[in-house]
């Protein structure tokens, strides 16, 4: 699995991630960033694009 | 020289995606980078805003993290600008007259700011912001109580006035357009944000230029094309940039303004040659998008080193391993460009070609609090610019998508 963190002090809710990788980021009815904590490793690209379109670089990948 | 690598001029973002986009593809081979900073690359963004005001914040705070698939077979060459290529031989030759010889090369030497258009005389407390380097020296310099000017009013100006006005500096902004980032966001917008500005204490001097410098050994004064005076403790320069390609005069590419490429990002010569083993991405590659036209432009927003990176790295891949890359360089790829820019508890957020645009149109929210703005080229729609309103702003990514298939 992989192991998923956004800095939520970092996070201006910019939802770029959403498009990347819809199934694990969304934002909510008040444009908030919501997140799975967890995503299977078939995610890897997915979910580096999502990382890497981040404007504040707020979202951390790591192997569990 | 199988075993010449993978070489990557500018240790930049554009130079990272291209990297893990060849290794995505499946390049296994050696990776250099040679870079003409001291530090491995970074997010720039930051630059203008939390690290120009957190004491302390340095490298670490804004590196991007090194992924498993560049943990080897990686060489790092830092701080050595690259000064010649050789296409013929497929060197680089550094400034220390190191050639670096390649397999395929990647230009990813970015922009870097254009100089005060004034005689400077070798004044002291004259600032630009590009590099990590130039927002530790302007943070020192941004004391509370500082007089601070600065020239230009684009995104690097308007942010740096932002950060500079909430540290408790005097802030004067001297442009010669007639609002605050006229070019990317028209005469609405960049009114209101002008007025956000003024709220926070920030003066405007717009349609003026600088006249002179006074002061010894530091800039003490600065005389504006109006006659008016004002005090300066810290001058920032902050009129646009110039593409890094010095080092590729007479090496044969297109580099008229930035590294003409094709699709494929390829490098194309003087003589229209297509260079498959030469890809040039982020800020210093022109390109045309079909999104809007066919007109070869380079576009200085963050999300497109990303993207042609990307790109770049994965064709490279393809064109190393000996396949047919003509049907990835057809694929009509047209990269929705993005941006943003924060400045006070305004949270801008673009999509497309906004400063291509004659003419924009208020849609949702009032532009003293949240709103929305369409921007048009005629009728053509080619960008979308709010103030927070967030899924608004979101749904016409959709809508630029669904126009780049038609």
């Amino acid at each position: 699995m992989i192991k998923i963190t956004v800095d939520m002090d970092k996070c201006q809710h910019y939802g770029q991630c959403v498009f990347e990788a819809p199934e694990v980021f969304q934002l909510n009815a008040d444009d908030k960033l919501e997140y799975k904590a967890e995503a299977p490793d078939e995610m890897l690209a997915d979910l580096e694009a999502a990382a890497d379109v981040c404007p504040m670089q707020a979202i951390f990948l790591s192997k569990e | 020289m199988v075993d010449a690598p993978l070489l990557i001029v500018g240790a930049s973002m554009a130079g990272l995606r291209t990297a893990e986009g060849a290794r995505r593809a499946g390049y296994a081979g050696p990776i250099t980078f040679l870079g003409a900073e001291a530090h491995a690359p970074y997010n720039r963004p930051p630059l203008s805003k939390e690290l120009l005001q957190t004491e302390g914040q340095g490298h670490a705070d804004v590196a991007f993290p090194i992924r498993s698939a560049l943990e080897e077979g990686v060489e790092w060459v830092l701080g050595r600008a690259a000064t010649a290529l050789d296409i013929e031989r497929r060197v680089v030759v550094d400034e220390t007259g190191q050639e670096h010889p390649y397999r395929a090369l990647v230009i990813a030497t970015g922009l870097r700011p254009k100089p005060l258009p004034i005689e400077t005389h070798g004044l002291g407390g004259i600032h630009v912001l590009r590099t990590l380097d130039d927002a530790v020296a302007l943070r020192a310099a941004l004391r509370p109580g500082a007089n601070v000017v600065i020239l230009g009013s684009g995104f690097v100006g308007c942010e740096i006035a932002a950060t500079a006005a909430k540290n408790g500096a005097h802030v004067s902004v001297v442009s010669q357009s007639r609002v605050p980032l006229q070019r990317a966001l028209g005469a609405q917008l960049g009114g209101e944000l002008r007025r956000r500005h003024e709220e926070h204490g920030v003066r405007f001097f717009c349609g003026e230029s600088l006249f002179g410098l006074v002061g010894d050994p530091d800039v003490e004064r600065v005389i504006l094309t109006s006659g008016v005076m004002l005090e300066c403790d810290v001058l920032v320069v902050a009129i646009g940039s110039d593409p890094n390609t010095e080092w590729l005069q007479g090496s044969g590419l297109d580099v008229s303004d930035g590294v003409l490429v094709d699709a494929g990002l390829r490098a194309i010569g003087v003589d229209g040659t297509v260079h498959p083993e030469i890809v040039a991405v982020g800020d210093v590659a022109r390109y045309a998008n079909p999104l809007f036209d066919d007109v070869p432009r380079r576009v200085e927003h963050w999300n497109l080193p990303t993207e042609t990176g990307k790109r770049a790295g994965a064709i490279l891949a393809a064109h190393l391993a000996g396949q047919d890359c003509a049907p990835l360089v057809a694929d009509g790829w047209a990269p929705l460009p993005s941006f943003w820019s924060d400045q006070y508890d305004a949270h801008v957020l673009a999509f497309g070609m906004t400063y291509l645009a004659d003419r924009s149109e208020l849609v949702a929210g009032s532009l003293d609090d949240e709103c929305v703005l369409e921007y048009y080229r005629g009728d053509e729609l080619v960008g979308v610019c709010g103030i927070g309103m967030r899924s608004v702003v979101q749904s016409y990514r959709t809508r630029f998508a669904a126009a780049a298939r038609a």
